[in-house]
């Protein structure tokens, strides 16, 4: 469904990605997986368009989507839950839902607030409330509702579990598989990388913007390099 | 004589809350000060004298006109002087510069095409005096009260209900985050420009019609004045701007009435330097966000 073809991009003179290549096949979910600062960032950056790559390609069912806008791209069926969630701070819970649904016109936009908020009731109890005012916890799952929000084809989420209670991260996850279970992709970028494996169906290794390492999640996850610096030197 | 002078100064003060409405939109969407908003103000003030003087219309077309006229001019602004500038990722200060440029340039265009010359709207064209006893009010302030106030309202409903408006919202708060829901940014800023030049080019046929003069350097000050209202307000704040106008408003005619007419100028920016004292981040700016909302 989309595949990065030897991507190189960067910022100014630092070259984030060297020569990346990845696929996502349509219903599965793939994880990145990386140490801070390995370009994993980037690299979902790049397919937003919000990075434009120095050479190499990125292509969506099929399309070249290289050059195309960032709202383009998300026209065309891909939504980002950004790093750092990016709620609109000074709009309510209920109006950062209906901003999801921006490049919709259909009538089932309401319908689809409600379906968020049946994934998540915390959110229907604060619908009023400011988005800046929520936890870390509350914001992205707002974040993730405002991505569903727009229907997309594919789903990348950048670090959903950044900074939040462990009992938060395994409902995130849970909640990343029932997004999977009813169709969407989901391109995964992570850093809790137990976690990150244990849901997804491939995995790739990003480490200095280089990818060392992909394959079924399974087999990344015993992978004796991935269990050493990433899993902390044991199997599971 | 109190109340009097406080519906004068509501009055004056609508008028800038007008002005400087426009260029706090900008500031939100873009974060830099529109340095030719009182050249489109101006050109709005000479178009609306020309509806008036030549096509002998009433003065609520004349506004719609000259608010068309800015609502373009406004794109050109965006297209010409600050497009550019954006996608070379170029410091704050260049756009600062290039809004200066364009400035300038409409002031020489104005004296061009029209002449040093003050003009004015012709006598008797509004009409006179209501007497409501404790104080009079001319229709010329009540037009430009209330024009003022439906505008104030039309642009809230805009801003809070609509999609447009919404989209000005997320584009104001991050401009990435907006074009990751599938907002266009680069089309809602060019359309806040257009808007926010609208609104100037309303600010200064009312302008034009309550003082009656209308002239090419009409800009120059009153822009400083906007300037200093988004300040006061809270920069990028609708609010702030509304109330920090009125507050102008009310504190020029009050200093006028009481004494200092000659220093009115400097009575109502002093008293903006006292206010800034107490809140730097501007009345409705928070501390934490460099003034901004």
């Amino acid at each position: 469904m989309l595949k990065l073809e030897n991507i190189v991009a960067g910022y100014g003179h630092i070259t984030a990605l060297k020569d990346i290549s990845l696929e996502v096949p349509q219903g599965s979910i793939v994880s990145l997986i990386g140490a801070n600062g390995a370009g994993k960032s980037t690299t979902m950056k790049t397919i937003m368009g919000l990075v434009k790559p120095t050479s190499g390609k990125v292509l969506f069912e099929g399309q070249d989507i290289t050059g195309q806008k960032t709202h383009q791209i998300v026209h065309g069926g891909i939504s980002l839950v950004p790093e750092g969630r990016q709620i609109l701070q000074d709009m309510s819970v209920y109006e950062n839902l209906e901003m999801g649904a921006y490049i919709r016109n259909d009538n089932e936009i309401e319908a689809d607030i409600k379906k968020v908020f049946k994934r998540f009731p915390i959110l229907d109890e604060r619908s009023y409330q400011l988005g800046g005012t929520l936890s870390g916890g509350q914001q992205q799952m707002l974040a993730i509702g405002r991505a569903l929000m727009a229907r997309p084809k594919l789903l990348l989420l950048d670090e959903p579990s950044m900074g939040l209670a462990p009992l938060v991260v395994n409902e995130i996850f849970e909640t990343i598989k029932e997004i999977s279970a009813e169709g969407t992709t989901v391109l995964l970028v992570e850093q809790n990388v137990r976690q990150a494996l244990k849901i997804a169906d491939y995995a790739y290794v990003l480490e200095t913007g280089k990818m060392v390492l992909s394959g079924p999640a399974d087999e990344v996850r015993h992978d004796p390099r991935v269990m050493e610096a990433y899993l902390g030197g044991r199997v599971e | 004589m109190f109340l009097q002078q406080l519906v004068n100064g509501l009055t004056l003060g609508s008028l800038y809350a007008v002005l400087a409405i426009g260029l706090t939109l900008v500031f939100g969407v873009l974060n830099i000060i529109n340095m030719a908003h009182g050249g489109i103000f101006m050109i709005g003030a000479f178009v609306g004298l020309f509806m008036v003087t030549v096509f002998d219309v009433n003065i609520f077309v004349a506004l719609i006109v000259a608010m068309a006229i800015g609502a373009i001019l406004g794109y050109l602004l965006e297209f010409v002087a600050l497009r550019p500038l954006r996608k070379k990722k170029v410091s704050h200060l260049a756009p600062l510069i290039s809004t200066i440029g364009v400035s300038i340039f409409l002031e020489s265009l104005a004296l061009l095409l029209w002449g040093p010359q003050t003009r004015s709207f012709p006598p008797d064209y509004i009409g006179g005096l209501i007497d409501f006893g404790a104080f009079k009010i001319s229709m010329v302030q009540i037009i430009g009260l209330g024009v003022s106030v439906v505008l104030m309202l039309i642009l809230n409903v805009v801003i809070k209900k609509t999609k447009i408006g919404k989209a000005i919202r997320a584009v104001s708060m991050s401009t990435e985050t907006a074009a990751l829901l599938g907002i266009n940014p680069t089309m809602i800023i060019s359309v806040t420009v257009m808007i926010a030049s609208a609104l100037g080019a309303a600010a200064g046929v009312l302008v034009g019609l309550s003082f009656n003069a209308i002239e090419p350097t009409m800009g120059v000050i009153i822009g400083f004045k906007g300037l200093a209202v988004l300040i006061l307000g809270g920069l990028g704040n609708i609010t702030g701007a509304m109330v920090g106008g009125f507050i102008l408003g009310v504190a020029e005619i009050f200093s006028v009435a009481y004494g200092a007419s000659t220093f009115r100028d400097a009575v109502a920016f002093g008293l903006i330097i006292l206010l800034l004292f107490w809140r730097p981040q501007g009345l409705f700016g928070s501390k934490d966000k460099g003034g901004r909302p």
